[in-house]
């Protein structure tokens, strides 16, 4: 480990994390009686301060000098066993920190236009700041202890962002379902905390490092690291809605669209697929639970995907493609290209951001409707949106020479280095990718309008009822502050993907993964030295993502009344798709009726009502009776307390003769 | 010679008229007598005892609780007066306020 530190500047990296969290403090205490102004700026400069620092940071990082390790302060010292709340910085997290405060600065920039009109605005941009501090603080750990904190930490700020809305019931509820199922995962990720402080006595990233690479591999697929290995599967599971704990992703769409776009698509669900790359030196000794990783990261890519093709809520569509993107970071994790999993995650976090940005945009301009069956032709009202969304669609759905396409290729090409049958899969969903995002373009801005407000607005003032802020009359464009971000994201989507030209990328991450030479990974790479593959590979994905445009242009923009009649061809596989294969239905069925029914009956009427009540009240009652028996002897009546004097008297003297006479 | 234990059944006969007079009887004059009966019951086991025992002290103890009743009989009826004079009754169940 290298002492810090020559370079004065990388001494800012603990103070990173806590410029978000002053602003949420100011904010939060303060935000209720200060101008909507002041409160923008006091987001804004704490969040941007923030990735100047992660600027200044990134400037003066120098990879022969990683990992730096800044010790903040002394936590938990127990015995043998310390935990410290340090900070760290290598690659990864430089990568992390540069996408997290990037990204998040320019989401916090459109929230001020998007969220302007409501009234919790500081509410709002509070908790945004709070979350912008936890996610750094996981990033940024060099403990899992520490990393832990910002874990817990970001859900609960997505739990607060989730139900920003809590008078509407689906908000709440959708905000409870996140913070309940991610608990399951929590406790995943807790239990390999457990084994790993049992095993390697520490939860430092060095020292637990350090001690699984003297261990050997477990091939059997029985051991501690396998155990500790799927146990992070299972949090990074639930933290990145991997299946089986994906359901409460598509439900947060509920909250602002903005928190869409920072937290159910650019950072927090990406913590998983950091996490895990983070753990790569665990993995590598666990190939069964790297396996596990590929798998379901490459089931749930597909599974998503397809859901996405029948969706008609714009934001649903892109919360099921979030997901399917992310089974695409975990399948890359999986087959031990770490470094390509990560480079997806930040192109990702730009198109995907970019992709919900605009659709908040969309939403903000035909005035909160998300239902795409009635928008249409919107290109015409914002073509700023248009542009910057289209760039985007290109970017996810693969097409050179956008960010996408070069992150996704580099998975797909690692992928077969592993197994056609992983390749083949993330072929497929590349193709059902760029269909539903093509749907979703030509539904959205192709065609004519399909609003009410138009119909409405035809033939008399079409700007009458516009005036007031969000009375909505004809689709407009949104303000400079919101489509600055859009533009700013829109040209990362076009460069973004050059970083990893000539496996740059690979290569500055490098020193991270050394670890992690999987069998796997091995593998790949010796592929990878086969130069006829790669441009075929290459050329196929790029067809595949062309036949998806191709296909949604015929199927959405040339004949838009086909979609309707295949739908209704295909019967009920149809509307198991439109349903989501009825997952939240058996989920209902299987999980929440009979905990809900087990609680009300058993815990509820039996075990509350029936012992723990029934003892307080019983117990009360018979203090009562006794009570009311007693109490007659209070009369007030002087002389019934004299009698009761000369009985007591009596039942003393009889007694003392009593006792006497024997 | 008369055994102990008439001596201390009349005495415990007293007594417990006393008692029950105090108890049932509403009239202050009553109650009050009652108390001196029930006074006077226990001296005469007191002075039943001191025969007895040819032990003095028993006769000594009887002359304190005599002076005693003495001095208690001056300050209730004094008290019995003054409650005549503000309530005009001598029902204990009418008086059962401190202050008026």
């Amino acid at each position: 480990m290298t002492s810090p530190i020559s370079n004065p500047l990388l001494w800012t990296v603990p103070i990173v994390p806590l410029l978000p969290l002053a602003g949420a403090a100011i904010n939060g205490f303060f935000g209720r009686q200060s101008s909507k102004k002041a409160i923008s700026t006091v987001a804004l400069v704490f969040c941007g301060l923030a990735f100047f620092a992660a600027l200044l940071i990134a400037a003066s990082f120098s990879s022969a000098a990683a990992p730096y390790s800044f010790p903040v302060a002394h936590w938990i010292r127990s015995g043998a066993f310390s935990a410290d709340f340090d900070f760290y910085l290598d690659q990864l997290s430089l990568v992390m920190l540069l996408v997290v405060t990037g990204v998040g600065f320019l989401i916090h920039i459109y929230s001020v236009g998007y969220m302007w009109d409501d009234d919790g605005y500081y509410r709002f941009m509070s908790y945004m700041n709070l979350f912008m501090f936890f996610m750094l603080t996981l990033v940024l750990a060099k403990n899992y202890l520490v990393m832990f904190i910002g874990w817990e930490g970001v859900g609960l700020a997505s739990y607060l962002l989730i139900g920003y809305w809590f008078t509407k019931d689906s908000a709440a509820a959708a905000g409870k379902k996140a913070f309940i199922v991610n608990r399951i995962g929590d406790f995943g990720f807790l239990i390999a905390l457990f084994l790993m402080i049992k095993h390697f006595g520490s939860l430092d990233f060095t020292h637990v490092f350090t001690a699984v690479r003297t261990l050997p591999t477990e091939t059997g697929g029985a051991g501690p690291l396998t155990a500790i290995g799927l146990l992070l599967m299972v949090g990074a599971a639930g933290k990145s809605a991997q299946i089986p704990l994906y359901v409460w992703l598509p439900d947060a769409m509920e909250g602002p669209t903005p928190v869409s776009a920072l937290i159910h698509a650019a950072t927090m669900v990406t913590a998983g697929v950091y996490m895990v790359a983070r753990s790569s030196a665990i993995f590598d000794r666990a190939p069964m639970a790297l396996m596990v990783v590929a798998i379901i990261g490459t089931l749930t890519a597909l599974f998503a995907a397809t859901i996405g093709i029948a969706q008609t809520d714009i934001k649903k569509v892109l919360a099921y493609s979030t997901i399917s993107q992310l089974g695409y970071m975990f399948m890359a994790c999986g087959v031990g290209a770490f470094s390509a999993g990560i480079f997806h995650l930040m192109t990702h976090a730009f198109f995907k951001g970019l992709l919900f940005l605009a659709a908040g945009s969309v939403i903000h301009g035909i005035g909160g409707e998300q239902d795409m069956r009635k928008m249409g032709g919107l290109r015409v009202y914002m073509p700023w949106t248009f542009a910057t969304m289209g760039i985007a669609t290109l970017a996810i759905a693969g097409i050179p020479p956008f960010a996408g396409f070069w992150s996704k290729d580099e998975i797909l090409w690692k992928a077969f280095g592993a197994s056609w049958v992983y390749w083949l899969i993330g072929v497929i969903t590349a193709f059902i990718t760029s269909f539903y995002m093509f749907r979703l373009m030509y539904m959205t801005f192709g065609g004519d309008y399909r609003g009410a407000a138009v119909q409405e607005a035809h033939g008399h003032d079409a700007h009458g009822r516009d005036e007031h802020g969000h009375g909505h009359g004809e689709p407009h464009e949104s303000p400079g502050v919101m489509l600055g971000p859009l533009v700013i994201l829109a040209v990362l989507s076009v460069v973004g993907g050059f970083v990893g030209y000539g496996n740059r990328f690979e290569h500055f991450l490098a020193p991270v993964f050394r670890v992690a030479s999987t069998q796997v990974a091995q593998e790949a790479s010796r592929e990878a030295g086969d130069s006829t593959l790669e441009p075929l590979l290459m050329a196929i994905s790029i067809s595949v993502a062309g036949l998806g445009w191709l296909l949604a242009h015929l199927l959405y923009s040339r004949r838009p009344q086909l979609p309707a009649r295949i739908a209704a061809s295909l019967g009920g596989l149809y509307r198991a798709v439109a349903n989501k294969y009825y997952i939240d239905e058996l989920y209902a069925v299987l999980f929440v009726k009979p905990v809900v029914n087990g609680s009300t009956t058993i815990l509820w009427h039996d075990i509350d009502q029936g012992v723990i009540d029934a003892a307080v009240n019983d117990s009360a009652d018979a203090a009562r009776h006794v009570s009311d028996n007693v109490r007659h002897m209070q009369s007030g009546n002087l002389r019934s307390y004299a009698g009761w004097v000369a009985a007591g008297a009596a039942v003393v003297i009889a007694y003392m003769v009593w006792m006497g006479v024997r | 010679m008369i055994p102990l234990f008439y001596y201390l059944l009349l005495s415990g006969i007293l007594f417990v008229c006393g008692v029950l007079g105090f108890l049932i009887k509403r009239n202050i004059i009553t109650i009050f007598m009652s108390i001196e009966l029930m006074l006077n019951g226990v001296n005469l086991s007191f002075v039943a005892f001191a025969a007895q025992w040819h032990a003095l002290s028993g006769q000594v103890f009887v002359f304190f609780v005599m002076v005693v009743a003495a001095a208690e009989a001056a300050v209730g009826l004094a008290i019995i007066i003054a409650v005549y004079r503000t309530r005009e009754t001598l029902n204990v169940d009418r008086v059962n306020l401190l202050k008026l």
